[in-house]
């Protein structure tokens, strides 16, 4: 049986305002995430997977955003029904959130140190020595060398690297129960990004802590989590085990994003497989399945009525035609 | 010298100065491109891959001149572009264009996609103008875009269609020679692979040699013919596409190649995590730039600059690198 989840997220939609109409970012998505997972999100851009993590945040901008539906339980509270004040004590001691760019995440005009022991005095009665204390010591658990001098460094005298270490101290300075990576890696290099998610990992075993990762690379999922959501253009399409959804994917949207990425590989391919036409706008959207107009499959149901989301072989799939079919 | 040989760059360098104190003097030089030498060969795909930093951006532009170089050779079909005065320059750029990384700050917001492709026949004054509109229809179409685009603005169009244009701009004027920085790292994965396809078709039927830039590995291995890999301003190893995958020969390649997540969990291997960060190149590290993250680094790393090696046993293979000292000198 599954342990009681940390988090809970049922039937959560999103909307904006725009200058063209009212968009639906995120539509009608529900998901758990169990206290020391790693659950991976995954999807191109403008599929509403950071979207989903700002509101588990209460960080969606309103106006123009605003939740229109569902719930989001974080250890057994209601996200969505909290004051503004008890969201802020939650915020860094029960859930934190790091982003792709740790330039515009810090602040340029104080030193590191500052706006650590800003973080851990906000949630706990420490003195400020004692929290600087914390901080060092964060500071070394995630690789910075020589943390006594970075501690009164600023922001760009960094490199990007270590500014997301950096962001990742001072995420977990008060031992949060989930950590939302939204991209963390995407701005690095790749050899600092395998510097980086090797500390995430081995953090976030060290504290227990569940941590929710952001991207659009599936190679950065495949070896981090232990699950991961699909989604495309607001949707979730696909949920299922790391290994399952790459063995055997059942929605054909992640077929051919599986296929279509290039890989190291000893033979040269003459092209790639790709998926044809692009990702619909989400203010013009079909009336059935977003992925139809693209889809190898696709019948007269597909592009009539939306396919829901459906468990099928331990995973859950929003498709009338899953499973491996033409595998070509 | 084989002579299908389109483009041979030798001992290229690109120097930045950097000033300072109160006189803004020059006190040091960053050192982008620093004795870089490569060929490319007509209807070939040299791969470049580096991580930021590293002056493959640089290198590209320098080879084009849009970065006048410091020292060295670019030579195009015969001709040292490199020493040839402005009024000459013109002539040859016909023959060499460039596809930049990002489509949305490489295309001018306030033209149409008819404008923005014509600009280079206008200029060239190639054919009339009839003529010219014609073309800049069956450019589209090469490059997959329907006509009805013409008159629209770069606003209207997704990331991956403005890269279509970005492309048909470069295709214009028929250069047998595009650099391509970066050219699919802004789109996404299924519109990634739609533009590579793309670009390979086109290489295919018009016969034309690029310059791969990217950071990706992955990416570069799956287009290139020919591989570099560059550190610091310089070019560690080159290689061909199926080499620098099957043995991979310098540290920090091996380093690169280990560091790509690979997209199936079953797969489980051994990474090779650098430790640090890549030093300023202002102030390269003496010896081999790569000693001080090496994790092979010798005595003799720190001290020496290591010579470059053939190491190839069908195709060249040529990796600067102390280890191979006994290989054959290139």
């Amino acid at each position: 049986m599954r342990p009681e989840p940390l988090l809970s997220v049922r039937n959560l939609s999103i909307e904006f305002n725009t200058e063209r109409g009212v968009v639906r970012a995120v539509d009608d998505v529900s998901f758990d995430v169990a206290p020391g997972e790693t659950l991976g999100v995954v999807g191109e851009s403008g599929c509403g997977k950071t979207v989903t993590a700002l509101a588990l945040m209460r960080l969606i901008p309103s106006p123009p955003g605003r939740v229109v539906s569902g719930s989001i339980r974080l250890a057994g509270r209601d996200i969505l029904a909290m004051s503004e004040k008890d969201m802020r004590d939650i915020r860094g001691s029960e859930v934190s959130m790091i982003f792709q760019e740790p330039m515009t995440a810090l602040n340029p005009v104080f030193t590191i140190g500052n706006q650590m022991i800003d973080v851990i005095r906000r949630h706990e009665a420490l003195d400020r020595k004692s929290a600087k204390q914390r901080a060092l010591e964060m500071l070394e658990r995630v690789g910075i060398p020589i943390p006594d001098k970075r501690i009164s460094e600023y922001p760009h005298e960094l490199s990007g690297g270590m500014r997301q270490r950096v962001m990742i101290a001072m995420a977990l300075s008060c031992g949060p129960k989930l950590l939302i990576a939204d991209e963390p890696t995407t701005a690095l290099d790749v050899t600092t990004q395998a510097q980086v998610m090797e500390q995430i990992v081995k953090l976030q075993e060290d504290f227990g802590m569940a941590v929710m990762l952001i991207t659009h690379d599936l190679g950065v999922i495949a070896e981090s989590c232990r699950r991961a959501l699909v989604m495309y253009c607001g949707q979730m399409i696909e949920d299922a085990a790391i290994e399952q959804l790459f063995a055997q994917p059942q929605h054909p949207y992640t077929q051919g994003l599986l296929r279509s990425i290039p890989r190291i590989r000893e033979q040269k391919l003459e092209s790639l497989p790709v998926i044809e036409g692009t990702v619909p706008d989400l203010l013009h959207l079909p009336a059935g399945c977003r992925f139809a107009d693209r889809c190898p499959r696709a019948t007269t149901d597909c592009h009539e009525s939306q396919p829901p989301l459906v468990a099928r072989e331990q995973a859950r799939v929003a498709c009338f035609h899953p499973g491996l079919q033409d595998h070509a | 010298m084989p002579d299908d040989k389109l483009l041979q760059v030798r001992d290229l360098k690109k120097y930045f100065p950097v000033r300072g104190g109160l006189l803004r003097r020059v006190v040091a030089h960053l050192k982008a491109v620093d004795g870089v030498s490569f060929d490319v060969a007509a209807g070939e795909t040299f791969g470049l891959v580096g991580e930021s930093g590293c002056g493959k951006s640089t290198l590209g532009r320098a080879v084009l001149r849009l970065h006048e170089p410091t020292s060295g050779e670019v030579v195009l079909d015969g001709t040292d572009i490199a020493v040839l005065p402005k009024s000459e320059l013109i002539a040859w750029r016909r023959r060499m264009q460039i596809i930049f990384q990002d489509p949305y700050a490489s295309l001018s917001p306030r033209r149409t996609v008819r404008q923005t492709i014509r600009e280079a026949l206008d200029i060239h004054e190639i054919g009339d103008g009839a003529g010219r509109d014609a073309e800049v229809q069956r450019l589209l179409e090469v490059v997959g875009l329907h006509s009805h685009v013409l008159d629209r603005y770069p606003h209207e169009f997704s990331g991956g269609q403005r890269q279509r244009v970005g492309i048909a701009r470069a295709l214009a004027l028929k250069p047998d020679f595009i650099v391509a920085d970066e050219p699919v790292s802004a789109l996404d994965v299924s519109v990634q692979s739609q533009a590579l396809n793309l670009l390979s078709e086109l290489q295919r039927d018009h016969g034309i040699a690029f310059l791969f830039i990217s950071h990706d590995l992955a990416v570069v291995q799956h287009i290139s013919d020919h591989v570099g890999v560059m550190y610091l301003g310089k070019i560690v190893e080159t290689a061909t596409a199926v080499d620098i995958y099957r043995e991979p020969r310098h540290p920090y390649t091996r380093a690169l190649m280990s560091a790509i997540p690979i997209p199936d969990p079953r797969t489980r291997r051994e990474r090779i995590v650098l430790p640090g960060d890549v030093p300023s190149p202002i102030s390269p590290p003496s010896g081999c730039p790569f000693h001080p993250r090496c994790p092979e680094a010798m005595p003799i790393c720190s001290q020496e600059l290591p010579p470059t090696v053939n190491v190839g046993t069908h195709t060249p293979h040529e990796v600067t690198c102390h280890l191979y000292a006994d290989s054959t000198r290139v």
